[in-house]
């Protein structure tokens, strides 16, 4: 056998095995949407994607997903405050600051731990922090801090704190938030560690041959250098917030309101259809609607995932001269 | 006048020793080449002089470094050394950013704020670096959008702009093509008068075209050091005669 058909058939064969993966995941978006399309005949599109109530059970049912969508953003949100400057001031340390060793055990166990079973996550979150949160944490706010801000006549404060700061739910969107971080954490961590690994050593030593520090290195050209490959590392970490699915069903409280203030309960898009599914009968119209919230889950991600790869293409532009 | 002291200098990566009990003077104006085969640890002794070996995990010096008789390691504060010893790297390194904020990089960390300033900091040392016509029209534009050569010459630039009295060039031109390195070692030439140079090269021609002193280095040791002429005319050792009649190396 020739080495040129050799050739061919292993290229063949390559193509066919990434066409038959891509041709499944269209034929999956394909069918959420289709299973979704036939709920509009009975739910305008306005109605579904702005309606403030989601009773799915109750009669009359109503199918807005506002508040679904509105727990999915201010989770990953509050997640995100928490995790991107810990997730990249991780990055920072691991590739510039720690030791060789350290940075050898470090950087697995960071790999290890955004793999972590996120059930296991949000077991811990129940039994650990909606505990401490109730327990612990509301008195602090209502009873602790008040007094103190009493104690400094400062009397509208204090009441502040004590009339909306109470915790009576512990499973809310803040310890579904710290919960997402152990997983956004790592990611955005990783990630950005490789984009700043990237940074080639040469540009380092240019900054400190100019008198610069290592601080000032870090600051005004190792971080700009990688900035679109964190950019990237933190769009997939909101992303993956967006997406996750057990830590949000377990510790999040499920209340399908619209989430005003960080201690209330929400229910997230992706909890919503994890908890419902089963429950609804085929083809039904809550069926039709959870298809429905799939395929806006869908969409989310996939532009938090297209904007990731537009601040890639932009840094590669900028490796290139091509803008400044 | 000696401006730069080595005694009795050793450098040790982890175990491997790459320098033996160097002492050699540079002198003030002057350009002096340091050549010699390759991992003869020419670049390691180069870097030395403004302690870019600091920064490889490892390393250990021994021995002592004088410039304007201070020492490096015990009296010099390593930023303000960097700053008086300017580096050009073997390949062009601009940062990515304007060509603009590339030459007042340096300037601006050390805290120079004013617009003019640094405006008329950036012009000066550009001309210097035989730059500023070519560029001049296009000074917000990425310095990666440049060619090889005009890089090689940013750099050149963006060490000047700090004010150095010292510059070490790390076979700066061994990447470029000869148009380009005819010009910088012509710019080299011009800026004798007003800096200290040292060159570490490949090309022993361009050692004789250009320099005052030559060091061959060989194996980690100081073979020979002496005026360039002696040393392509008559060396006194036969390593050197070897090395320079291209019987090695």
């Amino acid at each position: 056998m020739g080495s040129s058909l050799k050739e061919k058939i292993y290229k063949n064969i390559f193509l066919i095995v990434t066409a038959f993966s891509l041709v499944i995941l269209f034929l999956i978006a394909l069918f959420l949407f289709a299973e979704a399309l036939p709920l509009f005949k009975n739910v305008s599109l306005i109605d579904f994607l702005f309606g403030k109530m989601w009773y799915p059970t109750m009669s009359p049912h109503s199918f807005g997903i506002l508040p679904l969508i509105l727990a999915s953003f201010y989770v990953s949100f509050l997640s995100a405050i928490i995790s991107i400057p810990l997730g990249i001031a991780f990055a920072v340390y691991l590739s510039e600051l720690a030791p060789k060793g350290i940075k050898e055990v470090l950087k697995p166990l960071v790999e290890l731990i955004s793999g972590f079973p996120s059930v296991v996550l949000g077991f811990f979150g129940m039994v650990v922090i909606a505990p401490w949160m109730t327990n612990k944490l509301s008195p602090f706010f209502t009873e602790t801090i008040p007094n103190f801000l009493s104690f400094l006549h400062l009397s509208y404060l204090s009441n502040f704190f004590a009339n909306n700061l109470y915790i009576d739910v512990g499973l809310n969107i803040t310890s579904a938030s710290i919960m997402l971080a152990f997983i956004t954490i790592p990611t955005i961590a990783s990630l950005s560690e490789d984009a700043l690994y990237l940074v080639p050593r040469t540009y380092k030593e240019a900054s400190l041959s100019l008198g610069a520090t290592k601080w000032e290195t870090i600051k005004k050209i190792v971080l700009p250098a990688a900035s679109s490959g964190i950019a990237t590392a933190v769009m997939l970490g909101v992303s993956r917030a967006m997406g996750e699915t057990m830590i949000v069903l377990m510790t999040c409280g499920g209340a399908s309101m619209i989430p005003v203030r960080p201690f209330d309960p929400a229910r997230p898009l992706p909890a919503a259809i994890a908890a419902e599914m089963g429950e609804a009968p085929y083809h039904s119209l809550h069926y039709e609607a959870l298809f429905g919230i799939g395929a806006v889950l869908f969409i989310l991600t996939l532009i938090f995932n297209i904007l990731s790869d537009i601040a890639r293409t932009q840094g590669e532009k900028k490796m290139k001269g091509k803008s400044v | 006048m000696v401006k730069i002291k080595t005694t009795n200098y050793n450098l040790f990566y982890g175990l491997k020793q790459a320098l033996f009990d160097i002492n050699m003077d540079i002198y003030k104006n002057k350009i002096t080449a340091i050549i010699g085969p390759s991992g003869c640890g020419k670049s390691t002794l180069l870097r030395s002089f403004n302690r870019m070996n600091d920064l490889i995990d490892g390393v250990k010096a021994k021995g002592d470094i004088f410039i304007d008789d201070k020492s490096i390691y015990k009296d010099w504060d390593v930023v303000e050394l960097r700053r008086k010893v300017g580096m050009v790297f073997q390949k062009p390194n601009p940062f990515p950013k304007s060509i603009f904020d590339n030459v007042i990089y340096g300037p601006r960390t050390s805290g120079i704020k004013d617009k003019r300033k640094l405006n008329d900091i950036m012009e000066k040392s550009l001309k210097q670096a035989a730059l500023w016509d070519e560029v001049k029209d296009i000074l917000r534009q990425s310095a990666m959008s440049l060619s090889g050569g005009q890089q090689q010459r940013l750099c050149i630039a963006r060490a000047f702009a700090v004010k150095p009295e010292i510059i070490l060039m790390d076979e700066a031109t061994s990447s470029l093509d000869p148009i380009s390195t005819a010009k910088i070692e012509e710019l080299i030439l011009e800026l004798k008068k007003d800096y200290t140079i040292v060159v570490v090269t490949h090309s022993m021609q361009q050692a004789a075209r250009m320099s005052d002193y030559t060091a061959l280095l060989y194996l980690g040791k100081l073979i020979e050091y002496d005026k360039t002429e002696k040393i392509f005319t008559s060396p006194s050792n036969e390593i050197t005669k070897n090395y320079v009649t291209g019987r090695f190396g």
